[in-house]
């Protein structure tokens, strides 16, 4: 039974934006496989006694004043944007979604 | 797309009689505080596209985001308000999606552990019956940038030729309060949406975390429907309308999916689970995206920001902040007024009643209070076709001009130009007064000079007052009251002149 199956794959790269042939599909589903496999394997040391981890350091409650800090001016908000329209970053549509 | 946006509805009635509705409302609120969720970027509505925003909020890389403190302590008072448990420790999450609204390509959020959790909210119906909505969470997030569509039909996404994107509103901190299904509501369903989100919006004015505006975004009510065939007990397919920007929407929406969803299912078809949106001028909603499932979202703790774990001392510190609920207020000022059932419904359905007690909190006697709203005011919003509450000045403002006016410094006349000045964006009462020198001329000498005047040039008036005829002095008055353009005080005036005729 295979980690992750070749039309999640499909799923997943639709939902990215990448066309993938039917054979990158083949090739694609197989690498992922492998690698989701190796990572599963850490589940296996995992029992009751040890909490899932998702903070390396025990630190809670790290908070910011309410305070306005100085940012960045439009121009270099849109510095490194590719394409930029009337002080806005320009994208490609969004095909046949709603944002 | 799916259907048309004619699609057929059924008869209300028969809805009625055929289905049950559960409902599923999910508020967002934007936050007022002075900067972002994560960074310290301003929150200003309105401001040039892209000049609120840091490496942070645009998602560059090695920025690194961290908690506005507020924003977590405002989420634990409308928790708290809201009659939740607060948790005693929570994460951050990210939801992973592939829009352009938000640059990191994540909205950072809350998934599984929210920061409030199993409340409810007790809303009260026009007739005065309660109706308890039950709350699933509250939790934190932040706001996505706008998309400007351009190309293809006027600003929708259907055959747009590219998208605009500015990210000022991206950060600014969300609390998303989410209620669980509202079940038996019948054929008050639309009603008990539209009466829930306007309890929520009152609330949450209260408590002053949010400009709770619907027209600007600051308020946002999405309105999950779905049917069930009377005394069933199975959930039917769930619509989500979206673009719901005003109370009355809200209920306009509810019944418009409500006999939609109606007539599909009498006729044998489906509901499809997707997102809808509401359109003001029509009253219809048309069909947006599927919806993608929770798994698609892929979320997992966000590895940056570090848990949040309130101390129960911090919770009972704030639950002491919280103010009289709206609807206590509204009970207690009826009672303080004396007002009538009715009297009471029409300050509110006015708009006015909140209003009249914040200004009667900030110091003013209730008559005077109550007088300036429903008369002067009213006019005011009416002429520029706003809500009361939409005018800008706020009920301390007017406290001010109503206390000036006990001193003495204002006359009723001048205090009505002040006003004028703040609602055209003059600045404070104060402000106003000392700009446009509307001060009250309560300088006896430059008064009586005045009254001199005007009792010599009217010889034949100032004889008749000194032979006795008091009532005389009335156009003396009028004189000085004209020469001094009405910003003397007319009892102090009238005093002068027949004191000047002794």
């Amino acid at each position: 039974m295979p980690a992750i199956s070749r039309e999640e794959v499909a799923g997943l790269a639709k939902l990215a934006r990448l066309s993938v042939t039917e054979a990158e599909l083949d090739t694609f589903a197989g690498q992922l496989d492998v690698i989701l496999q190796s990572v599963a394997r850490v589940g296996e040391i995992a029992d009751a006694e040890i909490p899932p981890t998702s903070h390396a350091v025990p630190l809670t409650n790290v908070f910011r004043e309410d305070v306005v800090r100085p940012g960045l001016t439009q121009e270099q908000a849109l510095s490194g944007a590719p394409k930029s329209e009337d002080g806005r970053f320009r994208v490609p549509r969004i095909l046949g979604e709603e944002a | 797309m799916t259907t048309t946006d004619t699609a057929d509805l059924m008869d209300y009635d028969e809805v009625m009689a055929r289905f049950d509705p559960v409902l599923g409302l999910e508020v967002h609120v934007e936050l007022h505080t002075n900067t972002k969720m994560f960074c310290g970027c301003p929150t200003a509505f309105g401001a040039e596209p892209n000049t609120q925003v840091c490496p942070t909020c645009l998602g560059l890389p090695g920025s690194l985001p961290v908690v506005n403190g507020k924003g977590v302590e405002s989420a634990i008072r409308i928790g708290l308000a809201l009659n939740c448990e607060i948790a005693q420790w929570c994460r951050f999450a990210r939801k992973n999606y592939f829009y352009p609204d938000q640059p990191k390509n994540f909205q950072t959020s809350q998934y599984d552990e929210p920061i409030a959790f199993n409340g409810h909210l007790d809303v009260v119906l026009e007739d005065g019956e309660v109706f308890r909505v039950e709350i699933e969470r509250a939790h934190m997030e932040e706001d996505t940038g706008k998309s400007l569509h351009v190309g293809g039909a006027t600003g929708r996404i259907h055959g747009a030729d590219y998208s605009l994107l500015d990210y000022n509103r991206a950060g600014v901190p969300l609390i998303e309060i989410v209620t669980k299904p509202v079940v038996g509501a019948g054929e008050r369903a639309p009603e008990i949406a539209k009466a829930y989100v306007g309890a929520l919006r009152d609330l949450l004015r209260a408590l002053d975390v949010s400009d709770v505006r619907m027209d600007q975004g600051s308020l946002r009510c999405d309105a999950n429907v779905s049917l069930m065939p009377k005394g069933a007990s199975v959930f039917g397919t769930r619509t989500e309308t979206k673009n719901v920007n005003s109370l009355r929407s809200v209920e306009r929406a509810v019944r418009y999916e409500m006999r939609r969803h109606a007539a599909i299912l009498v006729d044998g078809g489906e509901i499809i689970q997707e997102t809808r949106h509401f359109d003001e001028a029509t009253g219809t909603t048309s069909a947006g995206r599927r919806k993608e499932t929770a798994e698609d979202y892929r979320y997992f703790p966000e590895p940056d920001l570090v848990p949040v774990a309130p101390s129960r001392e911090w919770v009972e510190q704030l639950r002491t902040t919280l103010p009289e609920l709206p609807w206590e207020r509204r009970k207690r000022v009826q009672q303080e007024w004396n007002l009538s059932d009715l009297e009471l419904r029409d300050l509110v359905s006015a708009g006015a009643l909140d209003l009249i007690a914040s200004t009667v909190d900030a110091g003013a006697p209730a008559d005077e209070a109550r007088s300036w709203w429903v008369s002067y005011l009213a006019q005011q919003a009416n002429s520029r076709g706003v809500e009361l509450d939409a005018l800008p000045i706020t009920p301390a403002q007017l406290a001010r001009v109503i206390a000036l006016i006990a001193e003495g410094a204002l006359t009723n006349k001048l205090a009505r130009q002040v006003v004028d000045g703040v609602l055209a964006g003059e600045g404070e009462p104060d402000e106003v007064v000392a700009a446009r020198g509307l001060k009250v001329v309560s300088d006896d000498s430059a008064l009586i000079a005045a009254v001199d005047e005007a009792l010599a040039a009217q010889p034949d008036v100032a004889e008749k007052i000194r032979g006795g005829k008091v009532q005389a002095a009335g156009a003396v008055v009028g004189a000085v009251m004209k020469a001094t353009k009405g910003q003397a005080d007319a009892k102090r005036v009238r005093e002068l002149v027949l004191e000047r005729c002794q």
